[in-house]
């Protein structure tokens, strides 16, 4: 009973490391052609449209009602013990170092990820891909590389967009709803927020992108059995993408924590 | 050209290939018949690395393809170009853009080049005009042909078919056997041809491979083929499902 157990706990465990260590495999291979072969560049600007331009969007909406719910929050519990304007610092720290970063990528994997995942996994059951092998096209260099590079652009720059609309949006709650001295707020606001927060955030971004392009490739790359498949390989990509990117994501705030130290000094 | 020497594959518990040997000289029409399901198309994908075996050696113009690595088999697949048994046209391309792949992958830019070199092939496999059809409003013939227009477009020295004809009506199957032949006079192709149309097999064929049981049954020239009075042979020709023997 007790030995089941434990077989059972080290198979998953195999499972897992064999996972991990194909989808840094696919990584690897993906940046080592990315150095040592040339770019299609049409491919790669189709994918920052796809990637970058259409999540515009989302994005927005997601960082816009982000920060204006959160001012609103903060403000309720803030004012009552008479810090109301310092809604804005709050708000705009905990927006550029964790909601941006981690909504925008929860964001781009549903919306990206899964069409990437869907994509290429219809092409695999498809015989697609064997195609792309047979006619001499190393299918790493054609759908990996120009995925992985036009995300690892467009997601911190998406951040940095929700980011800003986050703020935007926070700061309009704050003076037209919520009543608070506009000047205040701002001061409060650009005195506490810093670069480094900014950073945090945009690498933060970089981090799950790389995480959710990988992950999402690696599915479709090794999808099986026709349209179930294909519909299993993208939930999968899905569910796994956005579980990395929140796992992930305490693990680099610890790590960035050290590097740029939150609050004021 | 091309040398199988007793290559092995299973798929799960299912022994495809057991022992493969097989020649493909320059410039000849290897067709390869046996029943549906044999493990023909398995074989085919081997030739060119697509599928890896469990044990065997494949020799393409001179070089053991097995345990190359992917960027290594690009070479080789540059000079021998294959016809899906499905097509397996890209879908979200133009007959165009499917067709034109090869040339551009190759680093072709000269469109106006290009599209001369796609209309060419095109109107070999008769389909001029087709240009702008995206795959899914295609019928299975079409795709086929368009598939074929794809891997000869580069003029690989060798093509392996896998079942050119089959779900083609009779007027354009033979035309598409006449296609095989000329490519072969013309450019001295070597071809591998998959089929189980026997009417193909003795027009194309140089040599008849009989697949049977994961195994080449029999070799030899299409007279040689039907002169074999082996039943097994014999019930495939006539299309027995019961040996007359039994
Ligand atoms: N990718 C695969 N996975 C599992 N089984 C396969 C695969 N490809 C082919 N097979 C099996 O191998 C056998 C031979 O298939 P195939 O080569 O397609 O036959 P055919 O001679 O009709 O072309 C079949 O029984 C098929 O089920
Ligand atoms: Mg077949």
């Amino acid at each position: 009973m007790i030995a089941r157990f434990f077989i059972a706990i080290g198979a998953s465990l195999v499972v897992f490391v064999r996972y991990l260590g194909e989808v840094v495999l696919l990584a690897a291979d993906t940046f080592r052609s990315a150095f040592t072969h040339r770019l299609r560049w049409r491919l790669f600007l189709q994918q920052i449209v796809e990637i970058g331009l259409l999540s515009q969007v989302v994005v927005i909406v997601t960082g816009g009602f982000t920060g204006a719910v959160f001012a609103a929050q903060t403000y309720f519990q803030f004012n009552k013990i008479g810090m109301g304007s310092a809604t804005g610092a709050v708000v705009s720290v905990a927006i550029c170092r964790e909601l941006a970063p981690v909504l925008s990528a929860l964001m781009v994997s549903g919306r990206v990820g899964a069409a990437m995942s869907a994509e290429i996994g219809t092409m695999k059951v498809t015989e697609q891909i064997d195609a792309l092998r047979a006619l001499a096209v190393y299918p790493v260099d054609y759908l990996v590389v120009p995925r992985a590079l036009a995300m690892m652009i467009s997601m911190p720059l998406l951040t940095a967009e929700c980011i800003g609309f986050g703020i935007i949006a926070s700061y309009l709650i704050a003076i037209v709803v919520l009543d608070i001295n506009g000047t205040y707020y701002l001061d409060n606001m650009v005195r506490w927020t810093r670069m480094r927060d900014l950073i945090m955030g945009t690498s933060k971004a970089f981090v799950f992108g790389i995480l959710i392009v990988f992950i999402c490739c690696h599915k479709g790359l090794t999808t099986r059995e026709g349209a179930v498949g294909v519909g299993r390989a993208t939930t999968e990509a899905v569910v796994v993408s956005s579980l990395a990117v929140l796992i992930s994501n305490f693990f680099l705030t610890m790590a960035l924590n050290i590097v740029y130290p939150a609050g004021y000094q | 050209m091309i040398a199988v020497r007793d290559l092995r594959k299973a798929i799960g518990e299912q022994e495809i290939l057991r022992g493969v040997e097989l020649d493909v000289a320059v410039g000849e029409t290897l067709v390869i018949i046996g029943r549906s399901g044999g493990g023909k198309s398995v074989l085919l994908k081997h030739l060119i690395g697509l599928m890896q075996p469990d044990a065997g050696e494949i020799w393409v113009s001179g070089k053991n393809i097995i345990g190359m690595s992917e960027r290594q088999l690009t070479a080789i697949r540059q000079k021998v170009g294959i016809l899906f048994q499905s097509g397996a046209l890209f879908d979200s391309m133009t007959v165009e853009d499917n067709i034109a792949f090869p040339l551009r992958e190759a680093g072709m830019r000269d469109v106006k080049a290009m599209r001369a070199r796609v209309n060419q092939v095109l109107e070999v496999v008769e389909l001029e005009g087709e240009n702008a059809k995206m795959p899914e409003s295609l019928s299975g013939g079409m795709r086929k042909r368009v598939g074929l227009a794809r891997a000869i477009i580069r003029r690989p020295s060798c093509v392996l078919y896998d079942e050119p004809t089959s779900g083609l009506d009779p007027v354009v199957s033979d035309s598409i056997n006449r296609l095989i032949r000329r490519l072969q006079e013309r450019f001295q192709m070597t071809s591998v041809v998959v089929t189980h149309d026997m009417k193909s097999a003795v027009h194309v064929g140089d040599r008849i491979a009989y697949l049977h049981e994961g195994r080449v049954y029999f070799q030899g020239t299409p007279a040689e083929l039907k002169q074999c009075d082996d039943p097994i042979i014999q019930d495939f020709l006539l299309g027995r499902s019961e040996s007359a023997t039994h």
